[in-house]
């Protein structure tokens, strides 16, 4: 029996470098690092010729410096004497505000569209297959402008609300919608701790017991999922959860005395209540109707993807209508529906930045602008803005990683 | 027990009675309605207020589209006109056509220009969108960029002639040596275009004549709707081949590349458009060498291929992962390298699988091309906004100008759409 022989005993030759896969790969990242280092070495030194020219350095000082400007809409303490870092503070949470309140209204406007749009109604889905055409084909700045223009353009100014011949009229004596912002009643507690200034304590309070009511409508939940499997009896969880979840909070509330600041038209401008400013409304809005037209879509594709099938054999095993629902079809459709539901997120949040179109003091606005022209510290500004976004979304993609992984089809 | 005579039978009916028509409230209109609209009350009372909905969109829109008034030349004119009446004063489109479709500063007298590249367009975009015209219809596809370029920027013609020599020759020396290998073609094939523009690029200033046959328009002056078509169709095609680079690097084996193609795409994917629209405007020139003065719309195309080349690179790579691994197994099997196996068996599946991914992200590109005007240049919205809005004659005529702007964008995002769901039913081949 003949053995074939190692080819090449050892011997390294030049030309095996390209033509042996074993070390093809080898040489094609080296040129690869090669081509890198030395784009990134010329960019780098284009950078500093450049900065030498225009006599610039790179420093993140300015961050400390007093900002000079005033921002309109703010979560936290904030004076035009304040610094650029808490500016773009301000900005952050300006964002994070309107994206979370952007996420929870296009949920409901895209689940509601999308649902509809599956129905047997001809006029219903024909006209919600319209509102999806229509504002996914044209683009959210468009969408942001519009509604921006009718709260600046349209809406009427504070002035229109005086006197016996007033042309315009709050909504219920509650709401007011002007062009300067739309004015609704605020909350604040008479009985409080820290007294009529209010305390953060106050609302830490109400939250801890919306968390406590949570947990403790679920271990009712899970109880009552045990006995039924014991039993086969499910005990009725209804008015218990409600008195877990109303009974608490309406004895909290009544203790630190909840009471509402209504906005009224004092001199030029109403006071009182909390102030939604216009460019808040736009983005929010119009952020919501647009991201809703693709979840609508999102959605009926999720239900769309539950075969018939499934409906059919759970109504054979006799579970009515929304049984059908709630155990066979959503828990299916949901897995469909939730990965592009959390990158439409994504998208509101990386959206949001749009808010400079409408002077809304977001991070963009504030660090990327403002703070940006008055310091010229542009390659800072932009660094900064492009790792918050960038933080904000690995930290969105993990979260969806994380859901994937758990909501993963368990085969064998 | 059937002994009775046929005689006693009184009638027998020998043909089949013809069938009565179906009663009114089971056909036609009737049931159709009753099926669709009124099924049931719940049904019946959404039907009641879909109608009103439309009745209000109806009642608030359409006496002001009617009662529109075409022709005045401001909007105190058209106020005039209107007389206190509700309409519209689409006058304000009729005075600025030109300047929504080709910003405020373009040449008047040179409009036919991008007229005629926007038509030429058509011709190049049609075999490339319909597969059963003739393939050699694809040389004016090949040729279309040059002659857009030339005709809206204008200036010599040396420039675009060169460039085209460029592809020519590079081109040239791929096929030759293709056969040999890949590698070799490819690369030899960048390197003699690179070495024909750096030499024509020393030639192009002695050539270029005094009294150019189209006179030079800089990037500055372009705007208006040709603004967003111009970025939405170089951002589209130029990101196309970047994004199959990036989707292939992603899947590669080999790990640096494969991480500086991960670690691009999640970076560009991570931040929003307006962030890299930022880098472009204000930190970009900072990284080219000292005194090239690339200009903005150039800094602006970059920035805008590099994001939507992140996408592209998901979508393709999406229709990568989609292949059966049969597929390249069987394309190792039949000794084909990775070059051979990528261009004949895998890519032409991947990218079909990939196209309607691929003209979402087109759509989305295009209606993203807005955005620039937040970088203060003058594209449609810039336009709206700042010159129109702003000047004395037409302050405050919002309505008609943003409805004009929802209409372009719509009419051209729903074609492509709707183009998409027709391709899509037509490369169908499997499961009908």
């Amino acid at each position: 029996m003949t053995t074939i022989p190692d080819p090449q005993g050892g011997t390294f030759r030049l030309s095996m470098l390209l033509n042996d896969t074993r070390y093809r790969s080898m040489t094609l990242q080296a040129i690869a690092a090669l081509i890198l280092a030395l784009a990134l070495f010329y960019l780098y030194s284009n950078l500093t010729a450049n900065l030498r020219a225009a006599g610039l350095n790179i420093s993140f000082d300015f961050l400390g410096a007093p900002a000079g400007y005033d921002i309109n809409q703010t979560l936290v303490d904030y004076n035009s004497q304040s610094s650029n870092l808490r500016a773009a503070i301000v900005g952050i949470l300006n964002t994070l505000l309107v994206a979370f309140l952007a996420c929870i209204t296009a949920t409901i406007f895209g689940v509601l569209a999308g649902v509809l749009r599956l129905s047997n109604n001809w006029l219903v889905s024909k006209l919600m297959a319209f509102y999806v055409e229509i504002f996914r084909n044209i683009p959210v700045l468009i969408w942001i402008i519009i509604i921006f223009t009718i709260m600046t353009a349209v809406m009427p100014g504070p002035r229109a609300f005086r006197g016996d011949a007033a042309t315009s009229s709050m909504l219920m004596d509650l709401f007011a919608f002007t062009n300067r912002g739309v004015y609704i009643p605020g909350p604040y507690f008479t009985r409080g701790i820290g007294g009529e200034e209010g305390s953060v304590v106050n609302w830490l309070l109400v939250i801890g017991v919306l968390v406590a009511s949570y947990f403790s409508a679920r271990f009712m939940t899970n109880r009552a999922n045990a006995i039924q499997a014991d039993t086969g009896i499910r005990p009725n969880t209804l008015w218990t959860n409600l008195a877990i979840w109303f009974v608490p909070l309406i004895v909290l509330l009544f203790i630190l005395g909840l009471s509402w600041d209504i906005p009224a038209l004092k001199g030029f401008n109403f006071q009182g209540g909390i102030k939604i400013g216009g460019p808040l409304i736009a983005l929010w809005f119009a952020l919501s109707i647009y991201t809703g037209a693709f979840i609508a879509e999102n959605v009926r594709a999720g239900i769309q993807a539950v075969s018939k099938g499934q409906t059919e054999a759970a109504s054979a095993l006799g579970l009515r209508g929304n049984r059908v629902m709630s155990l066979v079809v959503l828990p299916q459709a949901l897995r469909v529906i939730i990965p592009p539901l959390i990158s439409q997120y994504l998208n509101i949040t990386k959206n949001s930045s749009l808010a400079i179109a409408v002077g809304y003091a977001d991070i963009t606005a504030t660090l990327g602008g403002i703070t940006l022209n008055q310091t010229g510290r542009a390659i800072e500004c932009v660094l900064l803005l492009m790792l918050f976004y960038l933080v904000i979304s690995l930290l969105i993609s993990a979260g969806m990683n994380v859901y994937n992984n758990a909501m993963k089809l368990k085969e064998r | 027990m059937s002994d009775t005579p046929a005689q006693s039978v009184a009638f027998v009916r020998e043909t089949a009675i013809p069938p009565s028509p179906a009663p009114a409230n089971a056909s036609g209109i009737v049931k159709w309605m009753r099926d669709n609209l009124f099924a049931t009350w719940p049904n019946a009372l959404l039907t009641i207020a879909s109608i009103y909905v439309i009745y209000l969109i109806l009642a608030g829109t359409m006496p002001w589209i009617f009662n529109g008034v075409w022709s005045t030349n401001s909007l105190a004119e058209c106020r005039e006109v209107l007389d206190g009446t509700v309409g519209a004063c689409f006058s304000v489109l009729t005075e600025r056509w030109n300047q929504l479709l080709f910003g405020f500063k373009y040449p008047v007298d040179q409009y036919w220009r991008p007229l005629t590249a926007f038509l030429l367009m058509f011709a190049a975009l049609a075999p490339v969108l319909f597969f059963d015209l003739p393939r050699k219809l694809l040389i004016i596809t090949a040729l279309f960029p040059f002659v857009a370029y030339w005709l809206i920027w204008g200036g010599t013609i040396w420039t675009p002639l060169f460039a085209l020599l460029g592809f020519v020759a590079g081109y040239l020396v791929y096929a030759r040596f293709v056969t040999q290998s890949f590698a070799l073609g490819f690369f030899g094939g960048v390197f003699a275009a690179v070495v024909v523009w750096i030499v024509t690029g020393y030639i192009t200033p002695m050539l270029a004549p005094e009294q150019p046959l189209l006179e030079a328009v800089p990037s500055r002056d372009l705007g208006g709707y040709m603004l967003n078509m111009m970025l939405g169709l170089t951002c589209v095609s130029l990101s196309l081949p970047l994004g199959i680079a990036l989707a292939l690097g992603r899947q590669s084996s080999m790990p640096l590349i494969k991480w500086i193609c991960v670690i691009f795409i999640e970076f560009i994917r991570g931040v929003p458009l307006i962030t890299l629209l930022f880098v472009a405007n204000v930190m970009l020139a900072y990284f080219f060498p000292p005194g090239s003065g690339v200009d903005l719309f150039l800094r602006v195309v970059i920035m805008i291929t590099m994001f939507s080349s992140a996408y592209i690179a998901e979508v393709i790579r999406g229709g990568l992962a989609a292949l059966p691994k049969g597929q390249y197994e069987a394309a190792d099997s039949l000794g084909l390298d990775y070059p051979q196996a990528m261009r004949l068996i895998i890519l032409p599946q991947a990218l079909k699988i990939s196209i309607p991914g691929i003209v979402n992200i087109a759509v989305g590109l295009f209606k993203d091309t807005t955005l620039v005007s937040v970088i203060s240049m003058f594209d449609i919205l810039g336009m709206i906004r700042g010159p129109i809005l702003a000047s004395t004659d037409w302050n405050g005529v919002y309505w008609e100008l943003l409805g004009f702007a929802c209409v372009v964008f719509f009419v051209v995002c729903y074609s492509i759409s709707q183009y998409s769901q027709w391709l899509e039913r037509r490369l169908a081949t499997d499961h009908r």
